[in-house]
């Protein structure tokens, strides 16, 4: 499983694996933003938290349907099928890379572009954290979204449909982390709220899309 | 004989041949019945005036947009375990009915907001879980379409619909958390003190049974037509190949 | 018809619109199985001839 991990890792880095697209994604949402509601540095601090979330979210939306999509076009899922690891093992790994290759990177970018957009100083700390938190989440619910949809041709727009609906519990305690944060309140009752979440996504959600992907190699 | 009995398609299709036109009266008298006595002969409220007649289309949308997609679970979990393609197919069948009273639930309450609490649409945690049930109910749709195998297709909807009731319980609880609403509290359980008045209360007891039997007849009468509808491509199948 | 005072514009605007929606469903519901039938009785028509 260590050794599939490698291989992920390193085919996302390689070239065409759209490792840096993520992150320029990001930037490019993070920058519109004051083009669409004004360069007033008051307002633009006071949606910050949000709007990074909704970026970050975005981002790692753009690269989900790439978690299986290539390793099932080329047949190298039907092998790991067969191969003697679970397929949630399977599951749990790829959605691991994926946050490795597009979650970590948005997170470390994230209090560069929250500068940009003028967000208060003790926001940061819980910005960072709260993505930390978050994005695995996203990555799990990614996951079973791109295992649903492997086998479909244009399955890139119903991934966006289907896993949309579900990062909502996530992106709401996540930005109230990071808004409460910025402005000084307690955030534990959100911050438990969202680790609960993230665990329950990676504890229970591989067995669903190793399920789906069953079904889908089937 | 077990009741799973019922669930083989051909039996299925006799003894729901003779359902569909009961409950299609029954159901046209219980809404006829019910709204006209909401509509012409209860009482304005004291504070909302005339608007709360849009209760007797209000409340029983909303609850029947819970209902269905607790019905589509159900028959989901029907499915994966005991694997009943009736079962299945009934969850394809609600899955419209319930996104329309979805719709129905939203419009009517917001044309209730605009005089009562002077805005169309707020961020009301009532109204945003409503409106993250009606995008659940298009994502299970856009699923069950963009499959072409049909026992795939079932597998995968109801797997997005076990998740998606997770999260759609996840998500509730959420909004509950973001953001205190405008809107009232639940107006049919049984012990709360702020219940509506006996006098609205009947005809929308009335008007809910009516509901409920629109919904039977109309998945009935969807789920007949998968059912054809399979045996259809079956036949297309068989023929295609010579 | 009862008065509805100030707020007849928005209660017939609700029970107009839902009545839309809700027959648009009964139809759609309707033709579909209609259309499946007929095809469906065409088939087996076609699979008893050969």
């Amino acid at each position: 499983m260590i050794r599939l991990l490698i291989r992920d890792l390193a085919l996302a880095v390689r070239a065409g694996g759209g490792f840096g697209l993520g992150l320029a994604f990001f930037l490019i949402v993070i920058v519109l933003v004051p083009f669409g509601v004004g360069p007033e540095t008051v307002l633009l601090a006071r949606i910050a938290p949000g709007i990074l979330w909704i970026g970050a979210l975005l981002a790692c939306l753009l690269s989900l349907d790439r978690i299986f999509q290539l390793d099932f076009e080329d047949g190298s899922l039907d092998l790991l099928a067969t191969a003697p690891i679970p397929m949630e093992g399977v599951v749990a790994v790829k959605a691991l890379a994926h946050w490795l290759t597009t979650g970590l990177p948005l997170v470390m970018a994230a209090p560069f572009l929250g500068v940009m957009l003028n967000l208060p100083g003790p926001g940061y700390a819980w910005l960072v954290l709260s993505l930390v938190l978050g994005t695995p989440a996203l990555s799990m619910i990614g996951a079973f979204g791109a295992a649903l949809t492997v086998g479909l041709k244009r399955g890139g727009l119903l991934l966006s449909l289907l896993v949309l609906p579900l990062y909502v519990p996530t992106l709401i305690y996540g930005t109230e982390v990071a808004r409460r944060g910025a402005e000084g309140l307690a955030v534990a009752t959100p911050l438990a709220l969202l680790a609960g979440i993230t665990l329950a996504a990676v504890a229970l959600l591989p067995f669903a899309a190793a399920a789906a992907l069953r079904v889908n190699l089937r | 004989m077990s009741i799973w009995e019922y669930a083989n398609p051909l039996k299925f299709m006799g003894w729901t041949a003779p359902l569909v036109p009961v409950l299609w009266v029954l159901s046209g008298i219980a809404l006829t019945v019910g709204l006209i006595w909401g509509f012409f002969l209860t009482p304005d409220d004291y504070r909302m005036g005339a608007t709360v007649k849009i209760i007797y289309i209000h409340v029983p949308s909303a609850m029947m947009a819970i209902n269905a997609w607790v019905m589509m679970l159900v028959t989901s979990l029907i499915w994966l375990i005991r694997r009943h393609h009736v079962s299945a197919l009934a969850a394809k069948a609600a899955a419209p009915v319930g996104m329309i009273m979805t719709v129905v639930a939203l419009i009517s309450g917001a044309i209730w907001g605009q005089p009562m609490w002077g805005t169309w649409w707020a961020w009301d945690p009532r109204l945003t879980s409503f409106l993250i049930l009606f995008l659940f109910y298009l994502g299970y749709m856009a699923m069950w379409a963009a499959i072409d195998d049909p026992d795939t297709a079932a597998d995968l909807t109801s797997v997005l619909c076990l998740v998606g009731s997770v999260f759609a319980v996840l998500s509730r609880y959420a909004v509950n958390f973001w953001n205190q609403g405008l809107h009232q509290g639940a107006s049919l359980s049984l012990d709360s003190e702020e219940n509506v008045h006996d006098v609205f209360w009947l005809p929308l007891l009335v008007v809910l049974a009516g509901f409920v039997l629109l919904f039977l007849a109309l998945v009935l009468v969807r789920t007949r037509t998968e059912i054809r509808a399979r045996r259809l491509h079956a036949i297309a199948l068989r023929e295609r190949m010579g | 018809m009862p008065d509805l005072g100030k707020y007849a514009a928005e209660v017939l605007s609700a029970y107009g619109l839902t009545l839309v929606l809700v027959a648009g469903l009964i139809l759609a519901t309707w033709a579909r199985s209609r259309r499946v039938r007929r095809a469906l009785e065409r088939a087996e028509a076609r699979r008893a001839d050969g």
